[in-house]
């Protein structure tokens, strides 16, 4: 039973796979464990709900993974995607202990499966949950509340008492009520502020008014904020987010995977203007996905629109919602409000540039324009078998890389330089120390994971003594 | 576009859940969905009969409700289900059976077993609280022959009515005779007699809490098993009246008695742990108008066993005719009652099962 007025061992910020595997891992570890998870119990988990498996070094294949994936291997995917922004140290160090994390997190009560279809290229490097991320989390929260960790939900921490590096208590506000909650040690695993959209404004501008948000609406910063307001480094980009085209028919939080769009490539997307404005064929998906986010804020209205014909509707992993679909380019136009005649000029324009070739969706085919700005660089065919579709597009925001610097033992680093005395970060909150920009499918989970393990086996030593 | 409210429910949620695939290895329906785009009725209600509510889904989707986009797929496929039961039943005009199932057994029951004590009793007269021992005890009232051929005739109809209907579904599904006898039927049989499906992908079947467990698949196995051993004893008891002229009752020890007492428990034990299952189970996760049909079927099930235990236990003692009277017209309520009612899902989840073996071989994909 949560006891707000004792003095544990541990108080955790944050609900989902950091927090939880700091709780089991502390807890196991000898402390008394106190989770705040700011969301109602279905909501909780943070990004954690979304996800779907992690990445972990591994030196032979597994009953659910297809071959060895080795710690040099992971380091240097991981230098490819964040072009250097990394702190080797500590990514080698999560790389190493992401062998273990196979193992431990299944004792855990984790349960693993093969890649999913349509995810092929990560059967080998990546291990996917049995049931996606949510029942990920509630292995981990069973495990948790076996051992004898205290959850509460709809429990926002609101303040901080922290004196010097020294933390001391923290406020909460459970529904209407605030209750200060002390603790020997504080591990934050409290994410990002991508939810904040006032936040987010004061990078973007009005534009994050039109951002649809990935994640539920409970993942605002609010202790990252508090942390780097009293003296913790900061690490990460404030203004940088991992942001998606997503179909603009989602709701504004938590529409998750299901409202993403494989299908950029196969088409040409326009602005609110019927014009193009990237070279959709740049490079294979997976390389490209996390640019058109970005590309699509940077548009009028933060709105975009991927318009393809009947040869490409079988080709790609069907979203959530059924694309437009008209007998017509002039028609499809009309049913999204955009003007006729330029949608169909510009559709004209592409299939007049599109040059002859063998297309082939699975690998860079060189299909591609001539003279048409942007060009298309590959899978360039013409739009002109009915019916056709269209897709509306909005950024679609995932997270953030603001975050609080630590060192290889999760501990928080201030401003000064100096170890915080008690205060320790994992997952996505401290993921810019390791993922500075870029992403690599899994490796979130994998930083949540690792510097959760160790969050809360160095917060209940530091709680002992 | 659809026939009813809860096919266009189902296939709004298969669409959203084939966009989402995270639950490929929690049983066989996701696999299935995942070689379609598009969802008619045949694929739903092939689809809904794969699906052996294990409840896994619900706990693991994270756009279950309260989530906006409101996704239950143990409660809307249950729900389609049922109605398939209905839609292929044969003849058509008796599909009506299935809207208040719980109302239509109870009463074919009550018929049928007022009917056997009635008859009895007019043809027994004075002997009908006779005690009665000795080989033929059981058919000093009602001839062994008249007895099988009553009783032929009822299975032989409910026969005819499931294969009607199995027809119907399996030509609505898409089944074709591809691998049927070279290992789509093997394969299914093999899966259904384990209930591969009803563990949530190794996490165990949900039913109260997030909690899995094996509970049901274990009342579940006690039930079917309990049900083969009952029809293993009728049939060796059948081979020993007709091949060998030995007439029931049998001694204790005897092959026929020992298979229909360890059946007979388990369609005790089975029934009564699947009723305390589905009356502990989350709401959430059962369509509300189904339950009728449900208990219906347990409650039949139960009473074939208990009356069948007493009957052995009173053999010896004036209540003989009394309890085979029971005996009797439960059974062959079970028997003129199985097309129409839980019996079929049985069948159309093996039938299900058949035709996922044969896509799985064709090896179909929703993706070109």
């Amino acid at each position: 039973m949560t006891d707000f007025s004792r003095k544990y061992d541990v108080l955790i910020a944050g609900g989902g796979n950091a927090a939880l595997c700091a709780a089991i891992s502390a807890r196991r570890a000898g402390a008394s464990v106190l989770v705040l998870e700011a969301a109602p119990k279905f909501y909780r988990g943070g990004n954690t709900r979304h996800t779907r498996n992690m990445r972990c070094a591994h030196d032979s294949a597994t009953d659910t993974l297809t071959g060895p994936y080795p710690e040099e291997e992971f380091w240097n995917d991981l230098l490819r995607v964040t072009e250097g922004e990394t702190n080797e140290e500590l990514a080698r160090h999560m790389i190493h202990e992401s062998k273990e994390m196979l193992v431990w997190i299944r004792e855990q009560g984790v349960r693993f499966q093969p890649s999913l279809g349509g995810t092929l290229s990560l059967g080998r490097t990546n291990s996917f949950f049995l049931g996606g991320g949510r029942a990920m989390l509630n292995a981990l929260y069973l495990t948790a509340e076996g051992l004898g960790v205290d959850v509460a939900y709809d429990a926002e921490v609101v303040d901080l008492d922290i004196e010097h590096s020294f933390f001391k208590s923290a406020t909460v506000r459970l529904g209407t009520e605030h209750r200060t909650v002390h603790a020997g040690t504080l591990v934050a695993a409290c994410g990002g502020f991508e939810s904040n959209i006032g936040w987010l404004k004061e990078y973007w501008g009005p534009p994050a008014e039109n951002f649809l948000i990935r994640g539920t609406r409970y993942n605002q910063g609010g202790v990252l904020k508090l942390l780097l307001a009293k003296g913790v480094d900061r690490i990460g980009d404030p203004t940088q987010c991992h942001a998606v085209a997503i179909d603009a028919r989602a709701p504004k939080y938590d529409g998750g995977i299901i409202t993403r769009l494989d299908c950029v490539v196969l088409g040409i997307v326009v602005n609110e203007q019927a014009q193009r404005f990237y070279d959709e064929g740049e490079d294979v998906w997976p390389k490209r996905y996390a640019i058109w986010g970005r590309l699509v804020a940077g548009q009028p209205n933060q709105i975009a629109y991927i318009v393809f014909d009947a040869k490409s509707l079988k080709l790609f992993m069907p979203s959530c919602f059924p694309a437009i679909e008209a007998p017509s380019v002039r028609e499809l136009a009309g049913k999204v409000g955009l003007d006729p005649s330029a949608l169909e000029q510009t559709v004209a324009t592409f299939n007049a540039a599109v040059q002859p070739g063998h297309f082939d969706h699975t690998q860079l085919d060189n299909c591609r324009t001539e003279g048409l700005t942007p060009q298309k660089s590959n899978w360039a065919r013409r739009i002109d078998t009915p019916p056709y579709y269209v897709y509306p597009v909005r950024p679609g925001i995932t997270f953030t890389y603001l975050g609080t610097r630590v060192d290889k033992h999760a501990r928080m680093l201030m401003a000064d330089g100096k170890p915080a005395a008690n205060m320790f970060a994992a997952g996505e909150i401290m993921a810019g120390n390791v993922l500075g920009r870029g992403y690599a499918a899994g490796v979130g989970m994998t930083i949540g994971s690792v510097f959760g393990r160790i969050a809360g086996r160095e917060a209940a030593i530091n709680a002992r003594n | 576009m659809h026939a009813t409210e809860a096919l266009a429910e189902a296939d709004r949620l298969m669409t959203l859940c084939n966009s989402c695939r995270y639950c490929e290895g929690v049983c066989a329906v996701f696999p299935a969905m995942e070689m379609r785009r598009s969802f008619g009725d045949g694929d739903l209600n092939y689809l809904a009969n794969l699906c052996h509510s294990c409840g896994a889904c619900y706990y693991d989707c994270q756009f279950s409700p309260p989530h906006e986009f409101n996704v239950n797929v143990p409660q809307v496929l249950e729900q389609v289900r049922a109605d398939s039961y209905a839609a292929y039943a044969w003849p058509g005009i008796l599909s009506g059976a299935f809207a208040r199932n719980g109302l239509v057994i109870s009463i074919v029951l009550a018929l049928s077993v007022a009917g056997f004590i009635l008859g009895f009793r007019a043809a027994a007269g004075a002997a009908f609280l006779s005690v009665e021992t000795g080989p033929g005890a059981f058919y000093r009232v009602m001839p062994h022959n008249t007895m099988a051929l009553l009783f032929g005739l009822a299975f032989l109809y409910a026969m005819v009515a499931l294969i009607m209907g199995v027809r119907k579904f399996w030509r609505d599904i898409g089944g074709t005779e591809d691998d049927l006898g070279s290992g789509s039927i093997w394969q299914a049989i093999k899966d259904a007699s384990r209930l591969r499906y009803l563990d949530g992908g190794s996490a165990g079947c949900v039913n109260e809490d997030e909690k899995g467990n094996d509970r049901r698949k274990h009342y579940h196995h006690a039930t079917f098993y309990g049900f083969m051993l009952c029809f293993a004893a009728t049939c060796v008891a059948t081979i020993y009246h007709y091949l060998f002229g030995r007439q029931a009752p049998y001694p204790w020890w005897d092959l026929p008695v020992v298979l229909g007492t360890l059946g007979g428990i388990g369609l005790i034990v089975g029934p009564v742990g699947l009723l305390a299952a589905k009356f502990r189970r989350d709401p959430d996760l059962m369509a509300r108008s189904n339950r009728g049909m449900d208990v219906a079927f347990l409650v039949m099930l139960f009473l074939t066993s208990v009356t069948g235990i007493l009957l052995l236990v009173l053999r010896a003692t004036p209540a003989l005719n009394p309890m085979l009277a029971l005996h009797l017209g439960v059974v062959f309520a079970l028997f003129v009652t199985m097309p129409y009612g839980k019996f079929v899902h049985g069948i159309y989840r093996f039938v299900a099962l058949v035709r996922y073996a044969q896509e799985i071989r064709s090896g179909k994909t929703s993706i070109e």
